[in-house]
């Protein structure tokens, strides 16, 4: 940990007049998940190219593992594994086949590369469907596919592009679980490229946000929360209060750390608690205390949905 | 009886199975290909090429119009054959030859059906190789393994390559297999490398179509268009090319009163004009190699042809005589398989 094992600084790249990537410096260290997040077109293919050497950048500084990916992407290639967005197989060759067919491009003998291809196609939990043709296979097979077709070659580095585009809710879970794991039992680096912020929000350790070319922050989510919500609460504690008690607004407002309390327009008895701090347990008391009963409490963290609008209204308004 | 008939057989099958494991396993090795070994990553390109060639269907439906005229190609060859086998001493020394080129006027002879067909050989094998799997995704995944990116071309042309080669033998000598039942006449050696040279020819000319539509399978971001771009060239060059340059020969021609040297210097254009299509370098030089008899290509003057003995040419002047020719073709093949190279290797592969 804490040794950089993607390196970019000052990064550009434009095509003719349009800047597709303006000036990233980004470090990600050994054995962390990073995530991407930004709109489409916002240039992480871009960047993801770059990083493997399938484009020039025009200006900049890229090391990934320790080499440059533009003089020598073969080196690169062979420690960077890559899932491109929408991923796709020779149809009429089996799953396992495809994945041989990768395994033997890495310079792994046939034998080795079945043998690796037999264990990746276990634990991605495609044994059953290895011998049907790739064509056959669902979109979220075909991304496990991908998966275990990044890994034969047992990578340092996975980029994995939009990997969850695509799939149903269920699919996401498990496939977002199996990179989780993954990157943890082996130690790999997961860089993921998105723009489904829950779906990142559930594995990254980090997060780069990414908008026009332009990392606008980036962070684990609690920093980023905070960082931008400095002046605001950055915990949103929702209650469902019934018989109101005279003075509990009051009480509560007056707990150390809370900035505000406010009622539902629409329904009364539901109350709306901005805090700093995570001050749950004393809001409870406070209520219990003064004879009032309580239906539910939710804490709300701010998401990334929350901190995504807030930077595209701040790129809206220069 | 049955049993004892199987246990005699048991033992000298046994041999035999051995033997045979034995051959396949040192021809394994001799591939490289016996399961531990690394296989170099252009070689398995190579090799999944081929198999996606001849599992195809494309293919199969290829083989099955090339087998066909294979067939009637012999037939009406050996027809034609039997009427004159007997009246000229010319046609019996190189008879073998005239299997190739001989017809009794209901088909074309197998070189017109080569020549009309290998085109479509080439392009049914390239036209989709680069395209389609940029469509399909699978070019950005084979780009982010470990190879060079002309791993990929070299290896499209090589793949396609060899399987029209191995088609070209395999139809060259059932041609002659059939022959030999059909005339029971055997070909002599020099008839053997004529035909041995007439293959390579056409590997030559199906390669230069090949690698035109592997040049436009780059170019063009649907199969559609450049299968139908590639077509249409090799239309032109064998329909219309012929007709416009009839047009230009006759609103050129000199007088009739002209002098032989400007009637000579017209003959010269016209054919050099032809010689641009390289159909008609590929028909000039199988007629050459096919048919000893022909002397040369242009125009002959009188007194060229006096003292002349009406005897085909051997083998090695047969060859000189179509060297432009050869030559010719494998350029254009090459300048095509350049810019296919060249402009792959400029381009971004992005997914999808």
């Amino acid at each position: 940990m804490g040794e950089p094992i993607i390196e970019l600084r000052q990064l550009t790249k434009k095509y003719g007049d349009f800047t597709a990537v303006d000036k990233l410096t980004l470090t990600i260290e050994r054995g962390e998940i990073f995530g991407l997040l930004g709109p489409n077109g916002a240039g992480k293919s871009t960047t993801i190219l770059m990083l493997l050497g399938l484009t020039e950048p025009t200006m900049g500084f890229v090391r990934v593992c320790g080499i440059d990916p533009t003089r020598q992407p073969l080196l690169v290639k062979r420690r960077v594994g890559y899932l491109p967005d929408d991923v796709g197989f020779y149809e009429d060759r089996t799953g396992f086949e495809n994945l041989v067919y990768t395994g033997q491009l890495n310079r792994l003998s046939k034998r080795e590369a079945e043998k690796r291809a037999e264990e990746l196609l276990e634990r991605v939990g495609l044994t059953e469907a290895a011998n049907k043709p790739a064509g056959t296979f669902s979109r979220g097979m075909r991304q496990r596919l991908g998966l275990a077709d990044v890994l034969i070659k047992k990578p340092e580095v996975i980029i994995l592009d939009e990997p969850t585009l695509g799939i149903d809710p269920e699919g996401v879970r498990e496939l977002l679980q199996l990179i989780r794991q993954l990157s943890r039992d082996e130690g790999i680096t997961v860089l993921l490229s998105s723009h489904h912020l829950h779906q990142v929000q559930q594995i990254c350790d980090r997060v780069g946000l990414f908008v026009r070319g332009k990392l606008l922050a980036q962070g684990d989510i609690p920093t980023l929360s905070r960082e931008l919500f400095e002046d605001d609460q950055s915990f949103l504690i929702e209650a469902e209060i019934s018989a109101d008690v005279a003075g509990l607004r009051e009480k509560i407002a007056a707990l150390e750390g809370v900035t505000r309390v406010t009622v539902n327009p629409d329904n009364e008895r539901l109350w709306q608690i901005g805090c700093s701090t995570d001050i749950a347990p004393d809001i409870v008391r406070t209520i219990v205390e003064s004879g009032a009963s309580l239906h539910h409490l939710t804490k709300r963290e701010y998401g990334l949905d929350e901190i995504y609008h807030r930077y595209f209204e701040g790129e809206g308004q220069p | 009886m049955n049993d004892n008939a199987k246990n005699a057989n048991a033992p000298g099958f046994r041999r035999f199975a051995e033997r045979f494991e034995r051959i396949t396993a040192s021809l394994r090795r001799l591939r490289g290909t016996s399961g531990d070994t690394v296989t170099h990553p252009f070689w398995v390109i190579v090799n999944k090429e081929i198999g996606d060639h001849v599992r195809s269907w494309r293919y199969i439906v290829l083989l099955a119009l090339m087998a066909l005229t294979c067939i009637g190609s012999i037939y009406t060859a050996s027809v034609g054959m039997r009427n004159a086998i007997s009246t000229e001493d010319e046609v019996r020394s190189f008879f073998f030859l005239k299997l190739f080129t001989e017809t009794d006027g209901t088909l074309p002879p197998f070189i017109t059906f080569v020549s009309f067909l290998g085109p479509l050989l080439g392009i049914g094998l390239g036209f989709d190789a680069v395209n389609s799997e940029r469509n399909k995704g699978t070019l950005s995944r084979t780009m982010a393994q470990p190879i060079h990116r002309d791993y990929i071309i070299n290896a499209k042309f090589v793949g396609a390559f060899a399987v029209v080669g191995a088609m070209f033998f395999a139809l060259g000598f059932m041609v002659t297999g059939f022959g030999l039942f059909a005339l029971g006449v055997p070909p002599t050696p020099e008839e053997f490398w004529r035909m041995i040279f007439f293959l390579l020819l056409s590997m030559v000319y199906v390669g230069f179509w090949l690698n035109l539509s592997i040049l436009f399978s780059i170019r063009f971001r649907q199969a559609a268009t450049s299968a139908l771009v590639s077509i249409a060239i090799w239309l032109f060059f064998s329909v219309f090319y012929q007709l416009i340059i009839g047009l230009i020969e006759r609103a050129t021609a000199p007088a009739d009163s002209a002098a032989v040297d400007s009637v000579l210097a017209h003959i010269g254009f016209i054919t050099f004009l032809m010689r641009l299509s390289p159909s008609y370098l590929f028909s000039e030089a199988t007629t050459t190699l096919l048919t000893p008899s022909v002397r040369s290509l242009g125009p002959l003057t009188m007194e060229q042809i006096i003292g002349y003995l009406p005897s085909p040419l051997p083998l090695g002047q047969s060859l000189l005589l179509v060297w432009p020719q050869l030559t010719g073709l494998i350029a254009a093949t090459l300048i095509c398989f350049a810019i296919s190279y060249v402009s792959f290797m400029k381009q971004e592969i992005r997914a999808r």
